[in-house]
């Protein structure tokens, strides 16, 4: 961590799931994301935590590999990132529901089942992973939002991939189910999974292991909440974010 | 990978087919009351549905699978689904054999019932050989699904994938030979006819509708519009990118 101003504490004895150096992204003629450097250690959940247009889902798109103009170099879990070897080992939701309305929980479960190679018995454990089994055979254009959110989470359960992979998971959804989803995390970060969480909902933060802050396509800081917290004396994420905001302001 | 891909996207593109009844039925039937409403509409001069016939049936596919293929894709572009393919272990080449696949079962299926409509029911005459006409039908859906891939690339909305319909399908049908003969046209069309998938399309289906048996034409004017389309499908490919901006 030598020479990173804004981390607050080094990745103690975790190993490292996802490790980018001086990556940046164009998009159009804007440079989304500007010279990011981190180390996300594996096993816990990591939020990736910014307002809206910071940059985090063009970082997720990165390390997931889809994001084109990527320059810079991001080692996921040993590998490239989005190499196609190891393409089954990121469980990848995106932003929207990315599933298929017109066919039911299972039809759909089962359809990216077979393009991972697992079978039926695998796309019921997800199924009631996400406790959709008394669903599983309505279509999801029937679904609520949330019952929706969760088939996704589900695809990307599939086959049990070491990296989740969750870019605004929880948006819109009611909070009795974004407490369940969250325990979902944490069960499957103490099973050795590691989760990258992005959110623009700061109290997110609170529930997440380590955290990255971002601003403006910049890493304001990254860190465990507690070491960030008492790095600029706050009490919670959101003045946390205003303080090193402050301070990158003052000259 | 390419197998596990093409064979579980094919069989994901007919339970979306299997799912939507309404699509279903119009995929299946419209063609059939068409090419009812073309035998009454000459009623007075049989030999023109004669010579229309099955180069109609044989079209159809090319028309619904068009319009079928650029909404699916465009959709799987839209909803994130294509994003998601993408992030996983799925290659390119399989999920567009899986869609040809897929779409080719129901343009077999929806050849066989105009085929049986128009020859049981209405009286049309086909010299060559049924399985033929079928081959040529799919053959054609293919065509048009390629072309309906490739295009919906250049689709931002649902309304313009519609569009590329009468601005890409229609003057190659006008000038396939099926309205007006090709040696009549003004001599530029004439050769711009002789570069249009449809043309060929529609050569192999006159030639199935004049003549027994399997003339060396009409595998011609097959491999021609069969080249075409695979033309059209790795253009199709080209623009299936994994990483986008």
């Amino acid at each position: 961590m030598a020479g990173d101003a804004g981390s607050t504490g080094a990745v103690a004895g975790a190993a490292i799931a996802v490790s980018i150096r001086s990556v940046s992204v164009v998009r159009g003629r804007r440079t989304v994301l500007r010279d990011v450097d981190l180390e996300l250690p594996a096993g816990r959940i990591v939020g990736i935590i910014g307002p809206s247009g910071c940059g985090k889902s063009t970082l997720v798109r990165s390390i997931v590999g889809v994001q084109a103009r990527v320059s810079g170099n991001i080692d996921v879990l040993g590998a490239e990132a989005g190499v196609a070897s190891r393409r089954g080992d990121v469980g990848y939701v995106t932003q929207a529901p990315s599933v298929y309305d017109d066919i039911s929980i299972r039809q759909n479960l089962t359809y990216f089942g077979r393009l991972l190679g697992v079978g039926d018995p695998e796309v019921e454990r997800v199924i009631d992973a996400v406790r959709l089994s008394e669903f599983a055979d309505r279509r999801v254009q029937d679904l609520s939002g949330g019952q929706r959110a969760r088939v996704s989470l589900a695809i990307a359960l599939l086959g049990g991939p070491p990296l989740l992979v969750l870019d605004e998971p929880t948006v819109g959804l009611d909070p009795v189910l974004r407490q369940e989803l969250w325990g979902q995390f944490a069960d499957l970060a103490a099973s050795g999974v590691t989760l990258l969480v992005s959110s623009h909902v700061m109290d997110e933060a609170t529930r997440c292991d380590w955290l990255v802050l971002l601003r403006d396509g910049t890493v304001l800081a990254h860190g465990a909440p507690s070491d960030l917290l008492a790095r600029t004396g706050t009490e919670t994420v959101e003045d946390a974010f205003l303080a090193l905001v402050a301070e990158r302001g003052s000259p | 990978m390419t197998r596990r891909t093409a064979r579980a996207t094919a069989a994901r593109v007919l339970r979306q087919l299997a799912r939507d009844r309404r699509t279903l039925v119009m995929l299946i039937a419209v063609p059939s009351v068409l090419l009812v409403l073309v035998r009454f509409a000459f009623d007075a001069r049989p030999a023109v549905f004669q010579r229309t016939g099955l180069p109609l049936i044989g079209v159809f596919p090319l028309v619904s699978m068009f319009l079928v293929a650029s909404i699916s894709m465009l959709r799987e572009r839209r909803s994130g689904t294509l994003e998601r393919l993408m992030a996983l272990p799925a290659t390119k080449p399989g999920l567009l054999l899986g869609y040809a696949g897929g779409f080719a079962v129901v343009a077999g299926v929806q050849a066989v019932v105009t085929l049986s409509v128009g020859m049981g029911l209405l009286g049309l005459d086909v010299a060559g050989p049924f399985w033929l006409a079928v081959v040529i039908a799919i053959a054609n859906a293919l065509l048009g699904m390629a072309m309906g891939l490739a295009l919906s690339a250049f689709a931002a909305t649902e309304f313009q994938a519609i569009q590329f319909m009468p601005a890409f399908v229609l003057p190659q049908f006008l000038l396939c030979g099926l309205i007006a003969d090709r040696a009549d046209m003004a001599r530029p069309l004439e050769i711009v006819s002789n570069v249009l998938p449809l043309t060929y399309a529609y050569d192999a289906l006159r030639a199935v509708a004049d003549q027994p048996g399997v003339g060396s034409g009409v595998l011609v004017d097959l491999a021609v519009s069969m080249a075409m389309a695979a033309l059209s499908l790795a253009a199709g490919a080209a623009t299936l990118r994994r990483r986008t901006p």
